[in-house]
């Protein structure tokens, strides 16, 4: 138990450090025109792939499982934009059927 | 803020789905119900929470579970400075805004690179009241929910995600750079630790910026 408390307070303090660097050093000043260029181009490069790794990692390895009917049925739903609460629910239980059944 | 608030909403079930799952996680390792409910409440942040507790739980140190969930976080130092430009006030209250930084609220800020803090913020708000109402509850029920993957709970967040993404996939060189994030990511994951994988996509960032 000691080793989870200990945990729990050096990831704070590391986590509280890492999200407060970028605020702190960049401070108020405007970025520099090819840093904005890069920005604008971090979220789909991150989104995408978090979408992949949290569909397709299963620790070290990759996998197709019950996510991945998920995933695809979330974009359907994407595809025919349907709101963002029934896009999540629509993704568990096509997962959850997938599970299920298999 | 009122705005972000309300851009957050849809954001509570799935936190507090996956906080839940966490909840249950660390109660079947045997942790005393409080240190998950204190750790959602003082480290929220899902994916490092994850990552460092499967450490502890396959017996590893607490050096090796902090790194784990350290390499997981790192994606907020090129969010954060992303995101800088946006929060107010001296070093202290900048810092202090910054622990607001989480994925969802990051995307949802986000216009062509000009983050809003309100947003940014507000949308915080409702995933924190989810993510540690979640612990709690599976903290405490523990094992008596059973498998939350059973719910299809963990298919939550890459919906959540996609639907950020796809509006970025009408414009040509997004696509390009989405695509390429994806790939590097996939090819990364047999190889390095978890998390590195999602902070190397950045470089398809870089690349897409270096070709303009």
């Amino acid at each position: 138990m000691t080793a989870v408390w200990t945990t729990i307070g050096v990831l704070t303090l590391v986590s509280a450090t890492i999200k407060a660097t970028g605020p702190v050093l960049v401070g108020g000043r405007e970025l520099p025109r090819w840093a904005t260029r890069i920005i604008a181009l971090l979220a789909p490069a991150l989104l995408a792939a978090l979408v992949v790794v949290d569909t397709f990692a299963d620790g070290k390895s990759l996998v197709i499982d019950a996510r991945a009917a998920g995933l695809a049925a979330a974009a359907i739903a994407v595809a025919l934009r349907a709101p963002i609460i029934v896009v999540i629910l629509l993704a568990a239980a096509v997962t959850a059927l997938v599970r299920a059944v298999s | 803020m009122r705005a972000g608030i309300r851009a957050g909403l849809p954001l509570v079930l799935p936190t507090f789905a996956i906080g839940l799952s966490f909840g249950v996680l660390a109660v079947s390792l045997h942790w005393d119900p409080a240190a998950p409910i204190v750790m959602s409440l003082v480290v929220f942040s899902g994916s490092a929470q994850f990552a460092s507790t499967s450490v502890l739980g396959d017996g590893g140190t607490v050096l090796a579970a902090v790194l784990a969930a350290t390499l997981v976080n790192l994606r907020f130092l090129p969010m954060g400075i992303a995101a800088a430009p946006a929060f107010k006030g001296g070093p202290l209250r900048r810092a202090a805004e910054g622990q607001t930084l989480v994925d969802a609220s990051w995307a949802l800020a986000n216009d062509e690179g000009r983050f809003d803090r309100g947003i940014l913020i507000g949308a915080t708000l409702p995933q924190f009241v989810g993510w540690v109402g979640g612990t709690i509850v599976g903290a405490v029920a523990g094992s008596a929910i059973g498998d939350p993957k059973e719910l299809g709970l963990d298919a939550m967040f890459p919906a959540f995600f996609l639907v950020l993404l796809a509006p970025e996939l009408r414009n040509r060189r997004s696509l390009e750079v989405a695509i390429g994030g994806a790939a590097l990511a996939l090819a990364l994951v047999p190889i390095v630790p978890p998390g590195l994988p999602i902070v190397a996509a950045s470089a398809a960032a870089v690349m897409g910026a270096l070709r303009q």
